[in-house]
């Protein structure tokens, strides 16, 4: 589970790797025998995930980004992703 | 058919190693194939692949760190920013040069532990190794490095499989990968005395399922299993020369390490080709890609687009045919020589032990 968005400021962990990948034109988190294909909600919400930010400033600065966009749809993009990816060990608080 | 994309590739920089493991995957002839690719070269094929679309570089052996000229592969190797593992027995690392390759810009080590205990990872490496694995452990870590540990497993060490895994979490490694042996090469000629029984495995296989659960999030653990004991085939390397290559310290291209034993396939060299050309073109690469090469029971098995009809190197040692249907299949003909196997692991000959190296190596050469 994502820990408190008011206060956990997440980055990635030491064996992932967020990187643009020239030949399918897409951002990709890379690890150890595997990676993630990214879109580009995905790449966004990683780039923010910088262990300063907290979650909900992450919201605030994608809601940002995307003007137009739910702020409520936003917020639970980055948990989806947050907690698939804490599940897999791909993040450190 | 068109080549698909590669995603990963093993680059074997040398077969020189300083262990003697039973379950060696590389070549029984290894002693024979000397002439390594030079840095150039080597550099070269790494640009190549990340051109081709692949974004795992493995460098692996033997053991890379007999090459002198690592540091400077792995620091290519980023620059072409591939994400860069090193597979190591870990023996010749030292502090000094973990900073090195971490200034070089490397990812992740993968370093080998052949057990918990000392007395059986001793006589399964053939060395004495032990006590310089664990430091080295400790030192990956601290230099700030994601570890992987690998532990093959076998009849000597699936018992300890909760001490393995209670070992890891110790360490702080973050991945923990139980690769139970997979009979080829050494490993084959060792099959009488590393093959666990059923029971042993079935327990082993239940540690590790428990395990994960209790660890997830911290530490990953997989666990490769013996394929001697289902009746399924893997879908070996995920299909052949699909999205993974090896490429062996004299530059041949391979779909995996095992391949060459495959009589009548030329693997082509990098030394002559480009990788680009080799990928798409290499009659060895393409002689099993797709599902045309494939007979019965295999075409018309609608299992052949999960499991690519198994693996060919399989296929090959133990039926004497490379494009039959794995004989791990229940619907080969061959299927009783992996049921016969599996037997006789409940009753271990007393077989003797052969440890990978040149004067084996010689000897086995000769044989084959």
């Amino acid at each position: 589970m994502v820990d408190d968005p008011t206060t956990w400021t997440p980055h990635l962990s030491s064996k992932a790797r967020l990187r643009w990948d020239e030949v399918g034109k897409q951002h990709m988190l890379v690890f150890p025998e595997a990676a993630l294909m990214l879109n580009e909600t995905a790449a966004a919400i990683l780039k923010l995930c910088d262990g300063a930010r907290t979650v909900e400033q992450i919201t605030d600065t994608l809601a940002q980004q995307f003007i137009g966009a739910d702020r409520q749809i936003i917020a639970e993009e980055v948990t989806a992703l947050l907690t698939r990816l804490q599940t897999r060990g791909l993040l450190e608080a | 058919m068109a080549a698909p994309r590669p995603y990963t590739l093993v680059a074997e920089l040398t077969y020189r190693c300083p262990l003697r493991c039973l379950y060696c995957s590389n070549p029984v002839n290894f002693h024979a194939l000397r002439a390594e690719l030079s840095t150039e070269q080597w550099r070269q094929t790494f640009s190549e692949a990340a051109k081709l679309g692949v974004v795992q570089l493995h460098l692996s052996g033997g053991e890379p760190l007999l090459r002198p000229d690592l540091p400077e592969l792995i620091g290519h190797a980023r620059g072409c920013d591939l994400y860069t593992n090193l597979i190591t027995s870990g023996t010749l690392l030292t502090a000094e040069k973990l900073r090195q390759f971490r200034d070089c810009g490397l990812d992740h080590i993968q370093l080998s532990i052949q057990d918990s205990e000392r007395q059986t990872a001793e006589l399964v490496a053939g060395v004495r190794s032990y006590d310089k694995k664990l430091e080295v452990a400790r030192l990956i870590k601290e230099a700030g490095f994601p570890l992987t540990l690998n532990v093959v497993l076998h009849r000597f060490n699936i018992e300890h499989v909760p001490a393995l895994i209670a070992q890891a979490a110790e360490l702080g490694a973050q991945r923990l990968e139980l690769a139970n042996t997979q009979y080829y090469a050494w490993a084959l000629e060792n099959r009488t005395r590393l093959m666990p029984t059923q029971t042993q495995y079935a327990q082993a296989e239940t540690a590790a399922r428990d395990a994960r659960a209790r660890y997830r999030g911290t530490m990953e653990i997989a666990f490769v299993r013996v394929d001697y004991f289902y009746d399924q085939p893997k879908a070996c390397m995920g299909g052949w020369a699909r999205t993974y290559m090896c490429i062996t310290p004299t530059g041949e291209v391979l779909p995996c390490h095992a391949a060459h034993v495959i009589p009548g396939l030329h693997f082509d060299s990098v030394r002559d080709q480009s990788l680009s050309t080799i990928w798409r073109h290499s009659p060895a690469l393409n002689a099993f890609r797709g599902d045309d090469w494939m007979q019965e029971p295999c075409r018309s098995c609608p299992q052949k687009t999960i499991d690519f009809g198994g693996c060919r190197c399989q296929a090959l040692l133990l039926t004497g045919d490379a494009a039959a249907t794995d004989p791990v299949c229940r619907l080969s003909p061959h299927h009783q020589v992996v049921v016969e196997a599996s037997v006789r692991a409940e009753q271990p000959e007393a077989s003797s032990l052969v440890y990978r190296d040149r004067q084996n190596s010689e000897r086995l050469s000769v044989r084959s």
